[in-house]
């Protein structure tokens, strides 16, 4: 379980990362917290490796009037302890701390969680429901692309081969939005077997349920309804409709608390 | 939490709750495994392994221009195959080339050895190693590989029965007149062994010595060296096997690898040490494998829930390959012999047989076959109570034996050596406070919780030793158990030991034994042991024999030792042998004493005073010891566990779990605590988590520890244990073998607490680990059902 051979690069600035991955055959490594056990298991085999470290401006954060600005190098720990700005009213610390376990929180960035967009990956589903941005920066300057439409599969996203997620806009959450969200798992920190995230905000007229830990990209059902929910789960096999079911009553349940 | 017992022994010796000496290194990061060790010119080994299941190996191409660094069969022609011969009647055994030559018989197994100075170039060999295969039809599933015309995993033998193990007994009688009659099909699944270290050596070929020496995780160094010695065809004296801090064994590490054997022949091949340490992925995938037993089981029973025949068909999968020293064998016979449990009957049948498949080789693995059987057994009395309406530790106060028949021989002829199984389970019974579950379980309406509880009794044999062994005509049967005692020069002692602890603090309690007899502080005992150049020959650990086996050796060796200071201090104390005696650690006259530590001075270094009739063997005395019987010590348990179901989810939560043990005295409570809470927590990932899968074509799904579920801190409840301790008539101390037993137990009990939390809904779950995945389509059946 080692990995195969490749170069590394380490460049100075995002413009830099750009130009590298155009050349073609690279990987981005940010916390490598998924990225490095497929390498060891070669599972991935990258000519070159381009580690993110160096870049100061995808760590940096800011709060902006509606919201948060979260470099993409953010890590589940700082937003954990409260070293990320949140406009949540604490919604990110509390999924923070649940994701995987505090190693892998230690060095895991909110960042590669999303481009690596496994569908059992919290960021996904949650920042989806919370109406995030993602901000995708490339040889042609900056893009925003909503979360809920970052992912278009499982491991698969709207990103271009030289592109990279710089950054994640989050908006404020209004201070009467109710909010829920539940795992389903074999353990506290492992994969979930599903999941869902509830965000009902009447100030904004938003009731919007989204289901993780499918197939595929996360189910966003935007005004949430039975009949909805229904319709999209119709293709999973019975078991996982019944756990997705679960966790979307519970998540329910959850915001009406 | 764990219960605090009264011990006898206030000071430090049997009895106490001695702090692991060998603790001050494991907790600070500073044992010494194998993979530590550095040597010059170390190179790394990493193995091209079959991606197939099944299939011709037409030929090898090594990767141009490094063919020098990629050995494969052909190279190894000096090399026998790993052969593990029982002698059961219609055994067949298996010849399980190193490297393999003709086909392959499982995913992983090894084709080629690749070298380099490092583990990942030596895996770049071995992805560049093209190996061309036949692929062949495989089986995959005990079933299919019993059918006519099923594939054959070894062609020689005609078909896949590795062996066919019957306990005879008529029970057509009983199958006709029988008030109660109930039938299960149970299976358990195939799980993977996983200590924290894996598997790993580093061999180096010593040219002063002449030896080759290995450095291995290994449970039983000299039954490594033997086996090596004959695949390599080398005399014994040319092998040495050390086995340094080992980080937990449960059996995987008391096998013989074929890693092992090309590691020993690459390091005297090239001359260089090398070495292997197997990483997570072939642990899971091609080596750990074990525990997969199929049963068709029915109980025969009066109305009140009295067992009257028991009737069994079991199946293990064996694997391809019979591994050194124990064979397959060990698993399927095991199940004919120890299924009847702590349980009095008399019509007993049970046919098991052993198939192999292509899938790794099983190995024997804590409890060996018994976590699968008193899961069968409990079950089934589960279901004899609810067939009789009587509550399940009813059933099993009626059916146990009782203290008075002890020592007792059961009906497939173990002898029960001491114990009062009942006690248990009626101590079980309060501790988890069934009548306040009850209470509970009736106010579900209200609630909406869904809680059960379930109980498993057992007995587990430890210890068993020449009478037992003899009979399996398996490449190792333990004789005497033999220790040395050396007292150093400043009066300290050192003992070596021939068997291995890897988690069993034997550097303390063995150190306990010897304050015991001779009375010198454990602080100034030191336990040299893992290497056979420095300890007597011992088969090794295995089979819940530690304490027993080495306590007693331990205990006889010192006693000669104290013996021998007796004789040289009579002489110092000026008076005769009969009137002192050793206490407290010095030898004590009619006017006086001497300590133990100027008798060591005096035959060291002023030998001018010793008598001249001095025993010239000194103060190092090596000595055997077995027990009064070798049939083997009886400890048994009845666990209790609590569960909540979540039937929305399928979930299953431990709220309390309880375990009451009798292991005869106690060395070390504290030690013993350890042993029952690691093996529950190891029974609890095989009720609820552990799952090797393979699929039809006998590749195995889950290749990493996100895929292959483990249990964790928050898996594993605050056990609580309780201890009786009634003395085994046989042994040193009355000291009985445990080391296994917490393992076996909570699949039992977890079962049958969450089939009680169900039994509403009529479902019952009949396959381990119970994962909401197969708790949730019970439900749905029942659901379909029209319930």
């Amino acid at each position: 379980m080692k990995p195969a051979p490749f170069a590394y690069e380490r460049p100075g600035s995002l413009a830099e990362a750009c130009a590298l991955l155009a050349e073609g055959g690279a990987k981005l490594l940010a916390g490598g917290q998924s990225l490095g056990p497929m390498l060891n298991l070669r599972l991935v085999q990258p000519e070159m490796l381009v580690d993110l470290a160096g870049l100061d401006e995808l760590k940096a954060s800011e709060r902006l009037v509606d919201g948060a600005r979260l470099g993409a190098l953010v890590t589940h720990a700082q937003i954990e302890d409260g070293r990320a700005p949140d406009p949540t009213g604490g919604i990110l610390p509390r999924v923070a701390c649940g994701i995987a376990y505090r190693a892998i929180r230690n060095r895991g960035t909110v960042g590669g969680s999303l481009a690596h967009a496994d569908p059992a990956a919290d960021w996904l589903t949650v920042l989806a429901a919370l109406g995030a941005t993602a901000i995708v920066t490339g040889a042609d300057g900056e893009r925003r692309v909503p979360v809920a439409e970052f992912a278009t599969g499982a491991f698969e996203t709207v990103l271009g081969e030289a592109e990279i997620l710089a950054a994640v806009a989050i908006p404020t959450v209004a201070a009467g939005a109710r909010w829920g969200y539940v795992k389903i798992a074999r353990k506290p920190g492992e994969f979930a077997d599903a999941m869902a995230a509830v965000l009902r905000d009447p100030e904004r007229d938003v009731e919007r349920v989204v289901v993780g830990a499918t197939h595929g990209a996360p189910i966003i059902v935007e005004d949430f309804s039975e009949a909805v929910l229904a319709e999209s789960l119709a293709r999973f096999d019975p078991i996982a409709r019944r756990l997705c079911r679960a966790a979307v009553r519970r998540a329910l349940a959850e915001a009406d608390a | 939490m764990v219960m605090r017992q009264n011990v006898a022994d206030g000071g430090v010796g049997i009895g106490a709750r001695l702090p692991r000496k060998e603790d001050a290194r494991f907790l600070r990061g500073r044992g010494e495994f194998v993979a530590d060790i550095r040597l010059p010119g170390l190179l790394e080994i990493a193995f091209a392994r079959s991606p197939l299941a099944h299939a011709r190996i037409r030929g090898i191409e090594k990767p141009v221009g490094r063919e020098g660094d990629v050995f494969t069969h052909a190279d190894l022609t000096d090399v026998r195959p790993i052969r593990a011969v029982a002698g059961l009647p219609g055994f067949k055994p298996s010849a399980q080339g190193v490297l393999a030559s003709e086909k392959v018989r499982h995913v992983g197994e090894l084709v080629a050895m690749c070298l380099a100075a490092t583990r990942a170039e030596a895996e770049d060999l071995a992805a560049a190693t093209f190996i061309e295969f036949d692929e062949l039809p495989v089986v995959a599933d005990v079933r299919a590989a019993c059918r006519p015309g099923a594939p054959l995993v070894h062609e020689e033998w005609g078909d896949n029965l590795l062996l066919e193990t019957v306990a005879e007994g008529d029970l057509a009688e009983l199958a006709r007149t029988a008030p109660v009659k109930v039938s299960r099909s149970l299976k358990t699944a195939r799980q993977c062994m996983s200590p924290l270290e894996g598997r790993g050596v580093v061999a180096q070929w010593r040219e002063r010595e002449g030896q080759l020496v290995l450095h291995s995780a290994s449970q039983m160094p000299h039954i490594v060296r033997t086996g090596l010695a004959e695949c390599l065809g080398l005399d014994e004296g040319r092998v040495r096997v050390i086995s340094p801090d080992v980080g937990g064994g449960f059996g995987y590490k008391g096998i013989l690898l074929p890693e092992e054997v090309c590691a020993a022949w690459a390091a005297m091949r090239l001359g260089r040490p090398v070495r292997w340490i197997e990483d997570r992925r072939e642990q899971l995938t091609a080596n750990a494998n074990c525990r997969e037993h199929h049963y068709e089981l029915t109980a025969y029973a009066d109305r009140d829930g009295r067992l009257l025949g028991l009737d069994c068909e079991a199946m293990v999968d064996a694997g391809a390959y019979s591994s050194y020293p124990f064979s397959a064998a060990l698993e399927p016979a095991q199940v004919a012999s120890i299924l009847p449990g702590p349980y009095r009957f008399d019509h007993y049948r049970c046919r098991s047989l052993a198939v192999a498949t292509n899938k790794p080789p099983i190995l024997p693995y804590r409890g060996v076959a018994r976590a699968g059987v008193c899961y069968a057994i409990e079950v089934l009395l589960d279901a004899v109570a609810r067939a009789v309406g009587k509550e399940p530790y009813e059933v099993r106060l009626l059916n146990l034996v009782p203290p008075e028949a002890m020592p007792f021989d059961n009906i497939t002829k173990k002898h029960f050596d001491s114990g009062d199984y009942p006690e248990s389970v009626r101590r079980a019974v309060a501790a988890i406070g069934l009548d306040g579950i009850r209470a509970r379980q009736a106010q579900r309406d209200l609630t909406g919780e869904r809680i059960g509880v379930g109980f498993a009794v057992y007995n587990e044999q430890g210890a068993h030793g020449t009478s037992v062994y003899y009979g399996w005509g398996i490449p190792m049967v333990p004789g005497h158990e033999q220790a040395s005692a050396r007292l150093t020069p400043d009066g300290g002692l050192e003992l070596r030991v021939g068997v291995h602890s890897h988690g069993q603090g034997l550097e303390t309690s063995l150190a306990q034994v010897a304050h015991e007899v001779l009375g010198i502080a454990p602080a100034k005992v030191s336990l040299v042991h893992g290497d056979t150049a420095l300890t007597p020959y011992s088969t090794g650990t295995w089979g819940s024999r530690c304490a027993v086996m080495a306590g007693g050796a331990v205990a006889a060796a010192c006693r000669a030792l104290g013996e021998r200071a007796k004789k040289i201090g009579a002489r110092l104390l000026q008076t005769d042998y009969a009137s002192v005696r050793l206490a407290a650690g010095e030898i004590v006259g009619p006017a006086g004493s001497v300590g133990l530590a100027e008798i060591a001075r005096v035959w060291y270094r002023a030998p001018q005073n010793l008598p001249d009739d001095v025993d010239p063997g000194g103060l190092d005395v090596t000595i055997g010891y077995k027990p009064q019987r070798d049939t083997g010590t009886f400890s048994y348990a009845c666990h209790a566990a609590l569960v909540s179901v979540d039937s929305e989810i399928g979930a299953v939560e431990l709220i309390d779990y309880v375990v009451v043990e009798d292991g005869g005295r106690l060395i070390n409570p504290m030690i013993v605590d350890g042993q029952i809470l690691g093996g529950a927590a190891q029974g609890i990932g095989t009720a609820l988590y552990e799952e090797m899968p393979f699929d039809a074509e006998g590749q195995p799904l889950a290749s990493t520890l996100a895929d292959y579920c483990l249990p964790g801190a928050t898996e594993v409840p605050a056990i609580r244990i309780l201890h009786m301790q009634t003395p085994s008539p046989y042994t040193e101390f009355g000291q009985k073998g445990i080391g296994e037993s917490g393992a076996i137990g909570p699949p039992a009990a977890i079962a049958c607490a969450v089939n009680d939390a169900l039994k509403d809904l009529g479902v019952e779950i009949g396959e381990l680990p119970i994962t909401p995945r197969r708790i949730l389509a019970a439900l749905d059946e029942a659901e379909r059902g029209g319930r």
